[in-house]
């Protein structure tokens, strides 16, 4: 089985190289099948890998797979090579599966599309990509994913490339990704430089005899890779380009945008996790980054009136969840709630994407409400995805949210303060999801006649697809019941081989820490639900009873509400303190530099050949008789000279 | 007797008739007899010289002047007839090629 491990990736490949060549000469279900089999055949190759990996002994679980070597110089060697471990198991089942359910969704939601094979095309590529980047087995390997998927992410923003606004975001997506991919390329160059090698599992075992822990090289290089990750996975202040990438089909921003591509980054990280814990300086920073994110993106989400873009902020604020618990060296924590995130935010976009389809392509919650009635599975399904992020007992975010919390208490690299900020989230982000949910769900109907007439629900296609994740995102977070609820975590087992030195202090610190710990464990919980059940219940009063409190409330705080509806104005800030500057600057080297001065000089210098060959030329008749009277005049003047001097 | 400077001016002043017929004739047949008239003129001065010193080199050139001269008229009539194929002329102002 093992053997045909490299078959994960390539069979999307196949997919989108058969798509791609024969790019709308086929009919459309065909396309179909041609892009969901193997993307199919993907998972259920990882579904059973997994179990194979499951049979060996927890030390022994890595599984590699070295097709040939690609680069070969000098002491230098990448190899195209495939690295299955527990970590990777997890991210391939996450991202096969997920992106199973949402090329199936496709089918539905991309049906009136002209671009049909186009669209499967790309997300086959992506999908290749994806997976490329979490099996690899060397960093060099793993950034031709990371740039793949960035392409790819690209390609998809700007799917409608016929809108500006759609090819400007995909083109603001690529440029603010290369300048961290910048910092990406810089940390892998050091890693080689000291260690010699590329290969994760000569890194990891090297990192610590050849880096001084703490010292600042491996500072820089945990530093620069996590600047790598800030753009991948859209952290402060990097994020800019998310929220525009909704631009992009909705299936897309649900598959690359929210379940996948952005938390490549947090997978970087876990996989890294040998390197970051030699640096605990960078740990803080990537805490600190993953943390203010976290409430900042919260804080704009609760004033936008797209559907889409409060899931974008959403998205943002829970990567930087993820990034908190990567922070405190609670990488397993961060990888278990990339899952459950997986899960829910794909959910909620593929709801959120049916309420659009619903809407005739509205947008605008403002011109929603009260579509409960209309479109009842779209509702259900996405209020179970509410439930889920915004941390309710039972539910899988609750779960994955939890500990990560819990870690950024208690973990040895944790703070007090992070915690708050944690928890002040999980109350921001169950208030705005919930006015999400009140706004488009409840209420009175606030769309015009004729979009009223034609609301529906959407098809099998679209709604199954929806009921699948739901499933997963209510029982995604039982394999990561902590232990405090007598029960074995599971994924924290799971992980504990691959999180070398974090993994194993968590469990060696568990008995230990004792019944004082375990109190302080369930109170911070006590604590967080009642927040989330209060902001549930805030929104509950300002959005769905009584909507003219919302009003009120705006009113009463304007300088707030405009803050925060135009996202603290970072965009404008960005665009005068460096776009703008950058244009101009980019203006002046090509109206100044380029054409004035370069071009200047070399046509000056043609045209003053030019003028002084046009002056020249004019002694130049062609004529035999003129050329001879200049020949006789000179032999008539040297005979002068010598006659008469 | 007929002194050396008499050749001399003699072949001077045919000498100066050619150059003058080469640079105001724009008849290149006429161009033509102007340029034999100026090998003449030197021809007439090396043979008066030849026969002043009284030494046979004078001669010797004399004999390969006009054998150029011959393969001149030959090459350039043939030139000549070329391009009055082409141009249809003999007006050597028009024959302003050289020049771009």
């Amino acid at each position: 089985m093992t053997e045909y491990l490299f078959l994960v990736p390539i069979l999307p490949l196949a997919g989108f190289l058969v798509n791609g060549l024969l790019l709308g000469r086929l009919p459309r279900p065909v396309v179909s099948f041609l892009a969901c089999a193997p993307v199919g055949l993907s998972f259920l190759l990882s579904v059973l890998l997994f179990f194979e990996l499951k049979e060996l002994p927890p030390d022994a679980r890595v599984i590699e797979q070295v097709l040939f070597p690609w680069i070969s110089s000098g002491s230098f060697l990448a190899n195209i090579g495939f690295l299955l471990d527990p970590l990777s198991a997890v991210m391939i089942l996450v991202v096969t599966c997920v992106g199973f359910v949402i090329h199936l969704y496709s089918i539905g939601y991309m049906h009136h599309d002209p671009c049909f094979g186009r669209y499967f095309a790309f997300l086959n590529l992506f999908m290749f990509s994806m997976l490329t980047l979490v099996l690899a087995d060397n960093f060099l390997f793993m950034f031709v994913g990371w740039e793949g998927v960035g392409l790819c992410s690209y390609l998809l923003i700007g799917f409608w490339f016929e809108k500006k606004s759609a090819s400007d975001a995909g083109k603001k997506a690529f440029i603010v990704n290369r300048i961290g991919d910048f910092g990406f390329l810089i940390g892998m160059f050091i890693i080689f430089w000291q260690v010699g090698s590329l290969d994760f599992r000569v890194v990891m075992e090297a990192a610590p005899t050849v880096f001084v822990a703490g010292g600042a090289l491996i500072t820089a290089a945990c530093i620069l890779l996590f600047m790598g990750a800030i753009g991948k996975s859209a952290q402060i202040p990097l994020y800019v380009w998310l929220p525009d990438a909704m631009e992009g089909p909705t299936p897309v921003s649900a598959l690359i945008h929210a379940a996948t591509m952005v938390t490549a980054g947090v997978y970087m990280i876990a996989r890294s996790n040998v390197l970051y814990l030699l640096a605990p300086d960078a740990l803080l920073v990537v805490a600190i980054v993953g943390a203010l994110t976290a409430i900042f993106a919260a804080t704009i989400g609760l004033a936008q009136n797209d559907i889409k873009r409060v899931l974008a902020y959403s998205t943002v604020s829970q990567l930087g969840y993820m990034f908190l618990a990567c922070g405190v060296a609670a990488f397993g924590a961060g990888i278990f709630h990339l899952m459950t995130h997986a899960f829910f935010k794909a959910l909620l976009f593929l709801a959120a994407g049916s309420v659009i389809h619903a809407m005739s392509g509205e947008q605008d919650m403002r011109k929603m409400g009260g579509m409960r009635r209309h479109v009842p599975v779209t509702y259900i399904t996405m209020l179970i995805a509410a439930l889920t992020i915004a941390g309710i007992p039972g539910l899988s975010g609750f779960f994955s949210k939890d500990e990560i919390l819990w870690k950024a208490f208690s973990s040895p690299y944790g703070h007090p303060v992070l915690w708050v900020i944690g928890f002040l989230t999980a109350g921001l982000t169950a208030f705005y999801m919930f006015r999400l949910i009140y706004l488009t769900f409840h209420g009175k109907g606030r769309m015009d006649a004729h979009t009223r007439e034609h609301l529906h629900e959407s098809p099998k296609s679209m709604t199954v697809p929806l009921m699948v994740l739901a499933v997963l995102s209510v029982v995604g977070g039982w394999i990561g019941i902590p232990h405090l609820f007598g029960v074995t975590n599971f994924f924290e087992r799971w992980m504990a081989p691959v999180m070398s030195g974090a993994g194993h202090d968590a469990a060696s610190h568990a008995p230990a820490a004792g019944g004082g710990d375990t109190g302080m464990e369930v109170g911070l919980m006590v604590a967080t639900v009642i927040l989330v059940l209060v902001a549930i219940l805030a929104a509950r009063k300002v959005y769905g009873q009584t909507p003219e409190l919302s009003t009120r409330l705006r009113e009463k705080t304007p300088h707030l509400h405009r803050l925060l509806f135009n996202k603290y104005y970072v965009d404008e800030i960005y665009g005068a303190v460096i776009v703008r500057p950058l244009v101009n600057m980019s203006i002046f080297l090509w109206k100044i530099v380029d054409v004035l001065i370069i071009d200047g000089l070399i046509n000056g210098f043609a045209t003053i050949y030019d003028d002084i060959s046009q002056l020249l030329r004019t002694g130049q008749t062609g004529r035999v008789r003129s050329y001879a009277t200049v020949f006789v005049a000179g032999v008539v003047a040297l005979v002068a000279y010598f006659l008469l001097g | 007797m007929v002194t050396i400077p008499a050749f001399l001016i003699l072949a001077v002043v045919i000498f100066g008739i050619g150059a003058v017929g080469v640079l105001i004739s724009r008849n290149i047949i006429v161009l033509f007899m102007c340029v034999e008239l100026m090998l003449n003129a030197a021809n007439l001065a090396l043979i008066a010289f030849s026969r002043a010193l009284n030494i046979m080199d004078g001669h010797a050139f004399v004999f390969l002047v006009l054998a150029v001269a011959a393969a001149e008229a030959a090459v350039g009539l043939a030139i000549l007839i070329t391009i009055f194929r082409n141009r249809e002329t003999i007006n050597i102002d028009r024959f302003d090629m050289l020049k771009w």
